[in-house]
């Protein structure tokens, strides 16, 4: 028992560098594993909607008439359920956040269509 | 006798993490009575269920609490494998050892935080929250999510963690240790601090049992209930042994979890040492059979309880989670009664509530 016992440590930290980062000014550091947001490769995707079925939050939308794979990216989780279920691996979980934004931002990608590789 | 007057405690308190509500009937400065109400962040995670497959659900499922995620997905997990009877390989059931001590850890470090910052000692709320931080940093290195770590799946884990990385959380946690000892040696040693939790929410071994305390709360009163006894896990292995206490006042639930903290690093140490090669998953076929299945995991905070129902179909027909601090309401407003109004914050954190888990 006494007192002051936390005086050593603020002793120290009066001599160490700060514990945190001077962000914006210093940036953060992605680890490789960081789940960040999703990315599609469009010339790879065949609309097969798997994607969108294993999405537990509702994020991803697949119209097969229209050709567009859309991504509400505020409904997104990042549990790479998705990636994981892509038949084609066309999906990437790339290790940066998206920007910060004020508006809801749902991002439409158009798929083009599959030219048929003549034999 | 002095004049009853109703004062609100909660939901928005400096003191409290979490939102929930009591309505504390003083008589003078002394406390008469608690009313608890809860109900401000339900979000009918339960009810998903219905419109997830029972592979989607564990991501649900994480989601139930921030701070022991890892924890929640493996009690899920360990419910449905147990329902269509998947044995997990070795590996995997190391692994989730491995990163739900490392849950413990972190939670902890929160939790010791968050009582320095109710008794106003905004110095060592920082500093335990800077060591706390390493592990997190750990969590995103190895998992790719600080919080929810999206890393357990119906059959084990989505991908393996090689030696290297290992061998590196033990450094980590070797060289935290020394700065653990001086941070935490605040909260067992500090007179001022002492004179806060000594003595102060006395519960004893009676009231634990009678009204069902888990977790850290019943052990420091001296009963053992701890869930890493069962068979979950590679604690039995490991020679696991619950960590008891037998003052049973909010200084004795403080000094279990510190001394669980390095109980925790011992036991992720031996489990690194004794991990085994092999697979980490194992491919799941079929759907859950009909029938039900209990899996029962000892979560920071005490023992959760998950249930799972099964009807043949991908869509389970119900999945229930009984979380620590639902079962430790009870005593809470217990313990409330006769105390003063300035131990009120001392006593609700030392039962560490995590509201969000109890409403799910």
């Amino acid at each position: 028992m006494g007192s002051f016992k936390i005086g050593g440590i603020v002793l120290s930290s009066a001599f160490k560098r700060p514990s945190t980062r001077l962000y914006p000014t210093v940036p953060r550091k992605w680890q490789d594993n960081t789940r960040g947001h999703v990315e599609i490769d469009p010339e790879q995707c065949i609309l097969c909607g798997i994607c969108s079925k294993k999405c537990p939050a509702d994020a991803l939308t697949v119209d097969k008439a229209a050709r567009t794979w859309t991504i509400d990216r505020m409904s997104c989780v990042q549990c790479r359920s998705c990636v994981e279920s892509c038949p084609k691996q066309c999906l990437v979980m790339k290790n940066e956040y998206t920007s910060p934004n004020v508006k809801k931002v749902i991002d439409t990608v158009n798929i083009p269509e599959k030219v048929k590789k003549e034999e | 006798m002095g004049k009853r007057t109703i004062v609100p405690f909660g939901p928005q308190h400096p003191a409290l993490p979490e939102p929930i509500h009591l309505d504390l009937e003083l008589e003078d400065e002394k406390v008469i009575r608690a009313v608890p109400s809860i109900g401000y962040v339900h979000r009918g995670l339960e009810k998903l269920v219905e419109q997830n497959d029972y592979q989607i659900m564990c991501y649900v499922m994480e989601r139930v609490c921030g701070i022991c995620s890892f924890g929640h997905s493996w009690g899920y997990a360990a419910a449905v494998e147990g329902l269509m009877d998947i044995e997990v390989p070795e590996r995997a059931e190391h692994l989730r050892t491995i990163f739900h001590e490392l849950s413990r850890i972190h939670s902890h470090l929160l939790w010791l935080g968050l009582l320095a910052d109710a008794m106003g000692f905004e110095s060592l709320f920082m500093h335990c929250w800077r060591l706390r931080e390493s592990i997190l940093d750990i969590f995103e290195k190895s998992t790719g999510g600080r919080v929810i770590l999206s890393f357990t799946k119906i059959g084990g884990q989505f991908k393996d963690i090689p030696k290297e990385s290992l061998a590196e959380i033990v450094i980590i946690l070797e060289n935290m240790r020394k700065e653990l000892l001086v941070v935490t040696n605040v909260f067992l040693d500090d007179t001022s601090v002492k004179n806060r939790m000594c003595g102060v929410g006395k519960l004893s071994k009676e009231d634990i049992m009678k009204l069902g305390a888990i977790g850290p709360t019943a052990r420091g009163s001296g009963v053992n209930n701890d869930a890493r006894c069962l068979d979950l896990g590679k604690y039995k292995e490991l020679g696991f042994k619950p960590i008891l206490e037998t003052d049973g006042d909010c200084y004795a639930r403080c000094k279990v979890r510190v001394r669980e903290i390095f109980q925790s690093i011992d036991i992720i140490i031996k489990d690194v040492e004794n991990i085994p090669e092999g697979p980490v998953n194992i491919p799941v076929k079929g759907m859950p059979p009909m029938g039900d299945f209990i899996a029962r995991i000892e979560q920071p905070r005490g023992e959760a309880f998950y249930y799972v129902k099964g009807n043949g179909t991908k869509y389970l027909d119900r999945a229930r989670v009984r979380t620590p601090t639902n079962a430790n309401i009870p005593i809470l407003v217990k313990v409330l009664q006769g105390c003063y109004l300035n131990d009120v914050t001392m006593m609700v954190m030392t039962i560490d509530p995590c509201i969000s888990c109890t409403e799910r």
